[in-house]
């Protein structure tokens, strides 16, 4: 961002006498306080979505074996068990593998937080190729994770073979059918509201990712083209790395509501 | 992006570069990256919102005023919201209330006067050359301008815009078969809030960054004049407080449009049944109003900010209890956030909860009084100048008090069963937020429209102007005490079917419609005087107030780069008025103790030695190494 302006007037002679102005409190730079202050107002974005989440989930019942019966079966009376809902594996049919998946998933992304760290440290070596290799690997970390998480919803979203038989009131009558797979209205895994809940901020959360990944090729292209060397400062790299840190942040306490509790 | 204004900048300023590339038409003032160019822009967008507002207000008093009148002379205007009797149409009685609200709220008193002031005074006051990021500026002007184009187009459609209150309540909201405003009225109102909140994020976190980051040697934070504190304090609330708007309105568009449940259960509307279960609409509520209520004072807390400064500057006194203020502020800012359920007490919440956010609710009228006895001490035997500036930010003080009295009646949880939703709830934000916030908004305009234009306001027309205002002001909204009082509920577009709201009170009512209608065309008298000021008002002089801030050391009409050379240093606190031993009655920022050894005070003399240390201070490279 800043570097359209270095490029612009390269030919300014500073005055080396005359005061610029600014202060750094804590030397931070300004663009850095920024993102700072960006994702503490995104914490408040995504704070609200997961309260949305916790009280509609706590006024639905919990599974419970005595009343509900074993073994776990999905009901839209209460909300479901993950361990059930979330066991599938790609090319491993019929496995039950609960939370397998989503395991890894995570796993990618905490990992693509870590190459991120090794970028970051490099910039700060002012190592270009370091920085570009361990960009890399984050803008793969990246896409690795939004591929799996396109492969869950896709499988969230299909369902189950035998799917599951509600009973709904529709207009005032009884009715029971057949459910396969969530979308925003109907469920086979459990409440409307469950599926709603689940696209909406893993969807949310998606998306950011999809930025953070955006924001990481654009790094990954300037730094390659020698853009921060000229420059003499990578603080860019270490600037998105906040932002990827914060996504991952985010996704641990999604995962956390959605999958664990 | 700031690196680029504060390279131009320099190339500016350069003694040896007596010209510089002159920027382009469309960068120089429409995509304009400077500060105040953008405060400008912000200015005039305010106003011709708060025309836009203040005159739906006006359409729906008459009918509230006047019950039985023809409104066929505004056929013209807004045509088939006129009936075939000659009458408002109901519907557009809620368009109306619904787009008064927002309009006021959002694209006036929040970016009208943050916009502008933030935007004005910030470098200026702190000593910057611009924002942190002018490119970020200049997009959250336009992510503004966005918002409101969309916010406009809604006032064309033929369903009409949003009108289920500018609190957007769902159900109501959610469904597009529950009100005609509900359909691509609330659709584009989401939208246009959405792209609202960006905007204001975007400009938040360039105020912040810009105060913490950009202030000029010796200007610490203890040094910063009042009304930086204030918006500094009311970008940490935006910022805050609007993504989580952004959340709920993000659920709602969700509810509207792709079939969840967020906000809705078991509802039926015109006796089919619909389908949606699970969802809560007072969770809705606690959203919006944990933005709404940290808003009131996103609304307020520059106009205190506005008017500290104002009122030490025309007392010629310094401000009384500076700490005290700044204490007060970052107290009702805390507050802020944990008092938002007093908006919801007759939701069916849980009274033992009422009564804690009452609790709390209650806590805030002391940094209130705080605030409110500091600057009348500051008055007090002050030697006070009455310029227009001065005379509304007296009636801002004037209605923060008569305004927050009947936020005590309010925050009592067991009186608001009886006052909730009723015209005693419109008197009292009406005069604690909308018109003091707004008479902030106009003393800022009047004080600093030397600084941003080069030319002085007429006084005699500023003068007039504020008593129309304000005896308006009181006028309209004195007697609705007692009409909420009686029980007259708010966005009722008649009142016909009560016995006790039949035929009482409307003399009343048509009174304060009048008033409305005279307040509404003396503000009309501040818009000529506003162009009439603008082409041919008096030159203004560098510093026409005796002010102590550093805006006053720029030249009259600020350049880019407000600073000719190098950017004063501070020594000082803002407020150094009538100091006694010194030869004015004001002594700015920038003049060093150790040039004033007949007014210092004992530990001031101590601080003379450390004046070598504040002008040796970093020749700071933070711009000549791009980050």
């Amino acid at each position: 961002m800043a570097a359209t302006a270095a490029t612009t007037d390269e030919s300014v002679v500073f005055d080396k006498k005359a005061w610029m102005g600014g202060v750094e409190p804590m030397n931070a730079s300004y663009g850095k306080l920024m993102m700072w202050f960006f994702l503490i107002s995104d914490t408040f974005t995504f704070s609200a979505l997961l309260v949305t989440y916790g009280l509609i989930r706590y006024s639905y019942p919990a599974y419970s074996p005595e009343i509900n019966g074993v073994p776990f079966h999905f009901s839209n009376t209460y909300w479901p068990v993950p361990d059930h809902v979330f066991n599938a594996l790609p090319f491993l049919h019929g496995l039950n593998a609960p939370l397998i998946f989503v395991g890894l998933m995570t796993f990618i992304l905490i990992f693509s937080s870590v190459t991120m760290v090794l970028a970051v440290e490099a910039g700060h070596r002012r190592d270009r190729r370091d920085v570009e290799k361990y960009m890399l690997w984050t803008i793969l970390g990246g896409f690795a994770f939004l591929s799996s998480q396109a492969w869950e919803w896709s499988h969230f979203i299909h369902g189950t073979e035998e799917g599951s038989t509600i009973r709904e009131l529709v207009a005032g009558q009884w009715v029971q059918h057949t459910i396969f797979g969530a979308n925003l209205a109907e469920n086979q895994y459990g409440p409307p509201a469950f599926a709603d809940l689940f696209f909406f901020i893993t969807g949310f959360h998606g998306t950011h990712v999809f930025s953070g990944v955006l924001l990481n090729i654009l790094i990954f292209y300037r730094t390659s083209t020698g853009m921060y060397d000229r420059r003499g400062s990578y603080e860019m790299v270490e600037k998105v790395g906040l932002y990827w840190h914060f996504v991952d942040l985010v996704w641990v306490f999604v995962f956390t509501f959605f999958y664990l509790v | 992006m700031a690196t680029e204004s504060a390279v131009s900048t320099l190339s500016v300023h350069d003694a040896e570069h007596d010209h510089h590339e002159e920027l382009s038409f469309l960068r120089k003032y429409v995509f304009a990256e400077d500060h105040k160019t953008i405060a400008k822009q912000y200015l005039i967008s305010g106003i011709i919102w708060a025309i836009i507002g203040i005159s739906f207000s006006v359409i729906f008093r008459l009918q509230l005023g006047f019950p039985q009148l023809k409104l066929e002379f505004l056929r013209p205007l807004i045509g088939n919201w006129i009936d075939e009797t000659g009458k408002l149409s109901p519907d557009f009685y809620l368009a109306l209330v619904t787009m008064h609200g927002t309009i006021m709220v959002f694209f006036v008193l929040t970016a009208g006067l943050s916009g502008t002031f933030s935007n004005f005074l910030i470098p200026l006051q702190v000593g910057a050359r611009d924002m942190a990021s002018g490119f970020l500026n200049m997009l959250s002007y336009w992510f503004f301008f966005l918002a409101s184009m969309l916010m406009f187009v809604s006032l064309f459609l033929e369903t009409g815009p949003a009108a289920g209150g500018w609190v957007v309540y769902p159900p109501l909201s959610a469904l597009p078969q529950a009100h005609m405003g509900s359909q691509m009225g609330m659709t584009l109102w989401l939208s246009s809030m959405a792209l609202f909140i960006v905007s204001q994020l975007l400009g938040g976190i360039n105020y912040i960054t810009t105060v913490i980051n950009l202030r000029t040697r010796g200007m610490s934070f203890s040094k910063l004049p009042l009304t930086i504190w204030a918006f500094f304090l009311t970008a940490i609330l935006g910022l805050i407080s609007f993504p989580v708007l952004l959340s709920a309105a993000l659920l709602l568009i969700f509810d509207r449009s792709f079939g969840t449940s967020f906000f809705l259960s078991e509802i039926y509307v015109a006796g089919e049944a619909l389908p949606n279960v699970g969802g809560s609409p007072i969770l809705f509520q606690h959203l919006f109003w944990f933005l709404g209520h940290p808003e009131v004072y996103i609304v307020m807390l520059p106009a205190l900010g506005i008017t500290s400064e104002i009122i030490a500057t025309n007392s010629r006194k310094p401000i009384f209890g500076y700490r005290a203020m700044i204490a007060s502020m970052m107290g009702i800012a805390f507050l802020a956030f944990i008092v938002w359920a007093h908006h919801m007490f007759v939701t069916g919440m849980n009274p033992f909860l009422g009564s804690v956010f009452m609790f709390l609710t209650l806590i805030i009228a002391v940094p209130s009084a705080v605030k409110a006895f500091n600057y009348i001490t500051t008055l007090w035997r002050g030697n006070i100048r009455f310029t227009p500036a001065m005379l509304f930010s007296i009636g801002l003080v004037s209605f923060f008090i008569s305004g927050g009295v009947t936020g005590l009646i309010l925050g009592n949880s067991a009186l608001d069963i009886q006052l909730h939703d009723t015209y005693f709830v419109v008197a009292h934000f009406h005069l604690v937020m909308g018109a003091s916030s707004a008479f902030g908004l106009l003393a800022g305009v009047y004080h600093w429209f030397p600084k941003m234009f080069g030319r002085m306001m007429n006084e005699k027309m500023g003068y007039v102007h504020f008593w129309m205002t304000f005896i308006g002001i009181y006028c309209i909204f004195f007697p609705m005490h007692y009409i909420g009082i009686a029980g007259f509920p708010r966005r009722y577009y008649a009142f016909t079917s009560n016995d006790f709201t039949k035929n009482i009170f409307q003399d009343m009512n048509s009174f304060i419609s009048i008033m409305a209608v005279i307040t509404f065309s003396a503000q009309f008298l501040f818009l000529y005087n506003f162009v009439y000021s603008l082409i041919k008002g008096k030159k203004a002089t560098q510093n026409p107030w005796h002010s102590n801030t550093l805006e006053w050391t720029t030249p009259v009409v600020p350049g880019h780069g407000n600073w000719p050379g190098e950017i004063p240093a501070v020594y000082r606190w803002p407020y150094d008025y009538s100091k006694p031993g010194a030869k004015d009655d004001f002594i700015p920022q920038n003049v060093p103790y150790s040039a004033t050894p007949e007014s210092n005070l004992p530990h001031e003399n101590e601080l003379i030695s450390l004046e070598k240390a504040i002008e040796a201070q970093n020749y700071n490279d933070q711009f000549k190494q791009p980050h």
